[in-house]
């Protein structure tokens, strides 16, 4: 079977850096081609099935190779940012998880962690085991729908299919979890919103048993096709060099053999309290990164897994933070007290206040580090937030991948960045 | 004090378990290579632009509290516990900064700037830093100096304004008629 060969794994990937100079996410042409008739200057995007939403590329070939790039972005801003200053901390919250429509649940977890970190607020473990429970299930999410887009756009129909078969499993959890398929707004400041149905844990169950055997059968599908390896193996190479210094994070980062993951070296939630591996692969290029997402997934069944035996043991269990000024008075409450009634109509019109102060936070994403830089004055509203989303870093490593590929891999290379255009955006 | 070693350190303060290192504008790109040289930061993972026009006034954040908490039986104080404490200058640049090694060690790098007041480019430091200071300058207006393509990067190339701005209107658009030059 012809492969293309690779570098040993501690060989490095290439030598030097491969980021442009001067302008480190543009790839110029060289001015000694540039003007001559060989050149041919392409527009991809912005609307194009295969760029993940609305990505515009500017790319100069020559003949089928690619010798200049230069991505253009901002086509779905829609100023999450500001829309946030303006609604208080507790309708905020719903804003969160629309930046990243794969990973919703983190993205909504990292700006309920913000407030709660401002707030010093203590969460019950079983809404914390719960929110882990939650994070791993929509990392596979993030992950499936990844891959079957990405085998897709390779001529691997079937992929899809399948991948999306598992996705709406998924799906159908959150929607039994939160009413909600996607988006849920589950997680609230202090705990979580509802407490978990009883039905959840048998379904979610049968999911851990399944989803394993659904991984082996795309690795299956995938890994040992010579079609899929020819297309990935050796392509879209990043030197781990050059990736810390374009603040890759994620998989895009332990792809290229750095071992980093915020799971394990900087745990938040009870991370510190689960066994899981961190797959790391050493050669930088678009399989691997596919390889790390594989195991990622496996990883993940794990996690869920031990999430589920501890939830077991917390029948019964408070699932959100006994704090009358931050958390909604239990419902039943409201028609004998007084004092609930005002809570709840104080917190619903005017908001909880959140201490002075700024805070970041960060969790290890679906697509890397995602962080929320939160300032507070005081009052019932943000003052700002900032989400450091972590496809915008890995649009960043486009000129530096994409160097004299073909242009029908230059496809498969932006996609194995794995970008959101929603969150690049914002 | 760990940092006292940084160029141009104006003060280090904790605060939420996280550090926080002001530093001189002119000296940002001295302050930057020795934390990354020096203090193993190599990886900058965001910059983050706050305007903080009207901190603390009437109607911007809800309503005004007095400085010493807020008066119950006054109308319109109902929305500060206190007056938040004042910022030196106008806008701050927050440069959050990580440590690939064990322990995660993170460091907020801040500045502060008044409206107009350029800002050197840490693009040479990290290249990474390319499309968060054309950010910075797209949606909060920060001058970036020696930054090697300071287009708009979110919004039209001509665009007016800058959005993220505590100035900047919430709503509508002005309405061009026919017939208008």
């Amino acid at each position: 079977m012809a492969t293309v060969a690779r570098p040993g794994a501690k060989d490095p990937i290439y030598e030097g850096t491969r980021i442009p100079s001067p302008i480190p996410t543009v790839l110029e042409v060289d001015p000694a081609v540039k003007d001559t008739d060989d050149i041919l200057t392409v527009n991809f995007g912005p609307n194009h099935p295969s760029t993940h939403g609305v990505l515009r590329l500017i790319v100069d070939l020559d003949g089928e190779v690619v010798v200049g790039v230069h991505a253009k972005i901002g086509y779905v801003h829609t100023g999450f940012e500001k829309n946030m200053e303006q609604k208080s901390w507790w309708k905020a919250i719903t804003y969160a998880p629309r930046i990243d429509y794969l990973a919703y649940q983190n993205n909504e977890l990292v700006f309920v962690l913000a407030i709660e970190k401002l707030l010093g607020l203590e969460v019950p473990p079983k809404a914390t085991w719960m929110r882990m429970l939650l994070s791993e299930l929509n990392r596979i999410h993030s992950h499936l729908v990844w891959l079957g887009t990405a085998a897709l756009e390779l001529g691997a129909i079937s992929m899809f299919w399948y991948t999306f078969r598992e996705r709406e499993m998924i799906l159908d959890l959150s929607e039994l979890v939160a009413g909600y398929r996607m988006h849920t707004r589950y997680f609230q400041a202090g705990g979580l919103a509802e407490d978990i149905p009883a039905g959840f844990y048998p379904e979610c169950r049968k999911f851990v048993e399944w989803m394993p055997k659904a991984i082996a059968d795309y690795d299956g599908l995938l890994r040992k096709n010579e079609i899929w390896e020819e297309r990935t193996r050796g392509l879209g190479l990043l030197s781990r060099a050059d990736a810390i210094a374009l603040g890759q994070t994620g998989p895009v980062l332990r792809a290229s053999g750095v071992d980093w993951d915020l799971r394990r070296d900087d745990p938040y939630l009870f991370y510190d309290r689960v066994n899981f591996r961190v797959p790391v692969l050493p050669h930088g290029d678009t399989y691997d990164r596919y390889r790390v997402r594989i195991e990622e997934m496996r990883a993940s069944v794990e996690i869920v897994e031990q999430c589920l035996e501890r939830l077991s043991r917390l029948e019964g269990e408070p699932w959100i933070a006994d704090d009358r000024k931050v958390v909604l008075p239990p419902r039943a409450e409201l028609h004998t007290s007084m004092e609930s009634l005002i809570h709840h109509f104080k917190i619903v019109t005017e908001g909880y206040r959140v201490p002075e102060g700024e805070v970041y936070v960060a969790v290890e994403s679906p697509r890397g580090e995602l962080g929320c830089y939160v300032v507070s004055d005081g009052g019932p509203r943000p003052w700002r937030v900032k989400f450091r989303a972590p496809s915008f870093a890995a649009l960043e490593a486009t000129a530096t991948t994409v160097q004299g590929a073909y242009i029908a891999d230059l496809i498969a290379i932006v996609g194995s960045l794995d970008t959101v255009m929603g969150e690049v955006d914002r | 004090m760990l940092f006292a070693d940084v160029p141009g350190l104006v003060s280090e303060t904790e605060a939420f378990r996280e550090t926080t290192l002001v530093v001189e504008p002119a000296r940002l790109v001295e302050a930057c290579t020795s934390l990354r040289d020096e203090h193993g930061f190599d990886m900058l993972v965001d910059i983050a632009a706050t305007d903080y026009l009207g901190w603390g006034a009437p109607g911007v954040s809800g309503y005004i509290g007095t400085a010493v908490g807020r008066n119950l039986n006054r109308p319109m104080t109902q929305g500060l516990q206190a007056l938040p404490a004042p910022k030196p200058k106008r806008f701050s640049l927050n440069y959050h900064l990580l440590a690939i090694q064990p322990g995660a060690p993170r460091v907020r790098l801040q500045v502060w700037l008044d409206d107009g007041e350029p800002l050197p480019s840490v693009v040479p430091v990290w290249p990474g830093a390319d499309w968060f200071e054309r950010e910075a300058w797209d949606l909060m207006g920060i001058p970036i100096e020696g930054h090697p393509y300071l287009e708009r990067l979110i919004m039209d190339e001509d665009w007016e304004g800058h959005p993220l701005r505590k100035d900047y209107p919430l709503g509508g658009e002005p309405v061009r008629f026919s017939g208008e030059e």
